[in-house]
């Protein structure tokens, strides 16, 4: 069976320091937001985000560095994996009332 | 309450120092993930979906006012001002850094708790009857015998690295509110003829992926031998528990595969050359330890009987949560008063630092500064006389503490769910919240009568789907959330496992499939006095299922 194209690619993990979920940006640095990641959207480019993966766990920036699958819409990188999007967009619960009332939601 | 001797002082502040240690030594990059990560697993503190999460014990569930008000602050002060109880009677924080976990686990100390031995292979957290020291149906009180279970297991050398972890329940009454036939081993307190103390014990329950009830090795094992019994059970599943399949190491297996009469006899065998060596319990420690679980001096309040009966008459809704919140005391002129942590339409088990320092201030108003957290993610309050329920209400009600659901349709037990948790297939948190709203009204609820949902993101079986008498499964199908429906399990001394009622339902149809579930129960009940879970062992699963599938027998 022939593969279609790769499908789009980034990187995430999450930060040492305090775990939080981040991606890796094209600027070579880690962001919290999946808007800024890089797209990989070829083989070298997967590899290229494979082996920034590895170095960021070694240099223990990070831990758990994985590749997910993105799809590419108008408002940004979408995860295929509903995990990966909870991940990216936080619990789907109203959870924390008082914390959430002092944060914006767009910072 | 149990107080640390110098001992325990000096062991968890050495155990806290160690984890500063590495900790410091993780974050400048000396040790690796790999090296870490069962070092921080043994101080309780897990990686989830957006942060790191810390797990601290409860032991057997009993807190005083000082504790709960440090895990406010650290609520407060290190995550997003709540905390997250959970069915192993335990404590959790969502959001703490990992470079702020010795601080935490250092104010912890301060209040006599930890993080040790929450995860791991070893043997978890006891937990016990949340009514425990207050039932007006108990023998006595089993958490003595959970505090030296604890003390005798806290980093047991032998018993640190086991095939698989290791849960042990413990309750003193016939009633089984500590689901002790869930557990590697249940230990239920009881007298012999003669009056003495001693246990029924049972081994082999468990859940997750192979959900197996306990079976009774023991009617009847004299307090004494209480540590030389456990440990033989432990070195025979430490010697024959399989290592090399981490789906069939729990006990339960062993008994499985092995059968619990050849099982029995290997325990026994064992137990022959421990039962008259050090492992004897003395009696001087046993009542040492009984000393320090004294309960409070209640004095008599009989004022509150009448009282009681006017307020209740001048105040459905008081009378309401009385009827369902309030169970009773072994001083007649109290009660025990369970708080709910199922706000309608709420995150079960979920409260704010807030609310956690009202339950302290309450707990030391009205309930002798004795607080229980229990494995249905509800706090308790255990010892309140009857004339101070009408001033305690009005303080929960101001709290949104006051849901008068304890039991009720509305009182279900959740997992975390794909909202926080790396191991989730599915979400449970919406199916409860949705499930909660729906049947949120009063006199609904009322109507229902007693039924339990029990709902789990996946097979591990956190939320005790399998022994809900209604259990929810999220399972992942071609990449969307699938919920699986149970019927008929129970965790109490009737204990039984659910049976799956057939194909799935998307999150969209889940509430109402739970509707038509409860539907077909009103419908098929003898009397409201006939309970779900007697109907449905009465009637079986076919009516719920014809209902639920009924347009597809339809179709066919
Ligand atoms: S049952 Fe599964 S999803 Fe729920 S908390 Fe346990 S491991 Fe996580």
């Amino acid at each position: 069976m022939k593969t279609a194209a790769t499908k789009t690619k980034v990187l995430t993990a999450n930060r040492l320091t305090d775990g939080i979920a981040v991606w890796l940006g094209a600027n070579g640095e880690w962001t919290t937001s999946l808007k800024e990641a890089f797209l990989a959207r070829h083989d070298d480019a997967v590899a290229a985000i494979e082996s920034a993966g590895q170095q960021a766990l070694d240099d223990n920036r990070v831990v758990d560095v994985n590749v997910i699958e993105v799809e590419e819409t108008e408002a940004g990188p979408r995860p295929f994996r509903l995990r990966e999007r909870i991940r990216s967009d936080g619990p789907t619960i109203d959870y924390a009332p008082a914390f959430t009332a002092g944060v914006s939601h767009a910072a | 309450m149990y107080r640390y001797d110098e001992f325990d002082h000096a062991f968890v502040a050495a155990r806290v120092n160690q984890f500063r240690d590495q900790v410091e030594r993780r974050l400048s990059g000396e040790i690796s993930e790999d090296a870490f990560k069962p070092l921080r697993l043994m101080n309780g503190v897990y990686l989830q979906l957006h942060a790191y999460m810390l797990r601290v014990a409860v032991p057997y569930g009993t807190l005083n006012s000082r504790q709960m008000r440090k895990l406010a602050h650290i609520a407060r002060t290190y995550d997003r001002g709540y905390g997250h109880f959970t069915t192993r009677q335990n404590i959790q924080y969502n959001w703490p850094k990992l470079s702020d976990m010795p601080e935490i686990l250092e104010e912890l100390a301060e209040v006599e708790m930890h993080a040790i031995q929450t995860s791991g292979n070893c043997i978890r957290n006891v937990t016990a009857d949340h009514f425990a020291g207050a039932a007006a149906d108990e023998v006595a009180d089993p958490r003595p015998y959970a505090e030296i279970l604890r003390q005798w297991s806290s980093v047991h050398p032998e018993f640190s690295f086991l095939p698989r972890k290791f849960k042990i329940a413990v309750t003193a009454a016939e009633r089984d509110r500590a689901a002790i036939q869930t557990h590697d081993i249940g230990l239920q307190l009881k007298k012999n003829d003669k009056g003495e103390l001693g246990f029924a014990v049972w081994i082999g329950g468990g859940q997750g992926r192979t959900p197996i009830l306990a079976k009774k090795v023991r009617d009847f094992l004299p307090e004494a031998d209480l540590l030389s019994y456990v440990t033989a059970i432990m070195r025979v599943y430490n010697l024959h528990g399989r290592r090399d399949n981490k789906y069939k190491a729990r006990i339960k297996i062993l008994v499985h595969e092995t059968g619990v009469e050849k099982l029995t006899t290997e325990i026994e065998a064992e137990w022959a050359h421990l039962k008259d060596g050090e492992l004897k319990l003395p009696e001087a420690d046993i009542a040492a330890i009984n000393a320090y679980f004294e309960p409070p001096k209640l004095g008599d309040r009989a004022e509150g009987w009448g009282e009681l009966a006017a307020w209740k008459r001048s105040d459905p809704g008081f009378a309401d949560w009385v009827g369902r919140n309030v169970a009773p005391h072994q001083h007649p002129d109290y009660g025990m008063v369970t708080i709910s942590l199922k706000p309608i339409g709420g995150i079960p088990g979920d409260a704010t630092a807030e609310q956690m320092d009202a339950v302290a201030r309450l707990a030391e108003d009205y309930s002798h500064d004795e607080i229980r957290v229990t494995h249905e993610q509800n706090l308790v309050l255990p010892h309140v006389a009857l004339a101070d329920l009408e001033p305690l209400y009005r303080a929960l009600l101001v709290e949104g503490l006051a849901t008068a659901n304890a039991g009720l349709i509305t009182d279900i037990i959740a997992c975390p769910g794909l909202d926080y948790c790396a191991l989730a297939n599915a979400r449970s948190i919406p199916v409860a919240q949705e499930i909660s709203n729906r049947f949120g009204d009063p006199a609904r609820q009322a109507e229902i009568g007693d039924l339990k949902i029990k709902i789990s993101g996946c097979i591990n079986a956190c939320g005790h789907h399998h022994v809900g008498h209604i259990g929810i499964l999220g399972v992942e199908k071609k990449g969307a959330e699938l919920y699986q429906i149970s019927l008929g399990g129970s965790a109490d001394e009737n204990a039984s496992i659910g049976q799956i009622t057939g194909r799935g339902f998307g999150p969209d149809q889940i509430t109402d499939a739970i509707e038509t579930i409860v539907d077909t129960y009103l419908t098929e009940r003898i009397s409201s006095e006939e309970t779900f879970i007697a109907c449905y062992r009465r009637i079986g699963a076919e009516p719920f299922k014809a209902a639920l599938y009924a347009s597809e027998a339809e179709a066919a």
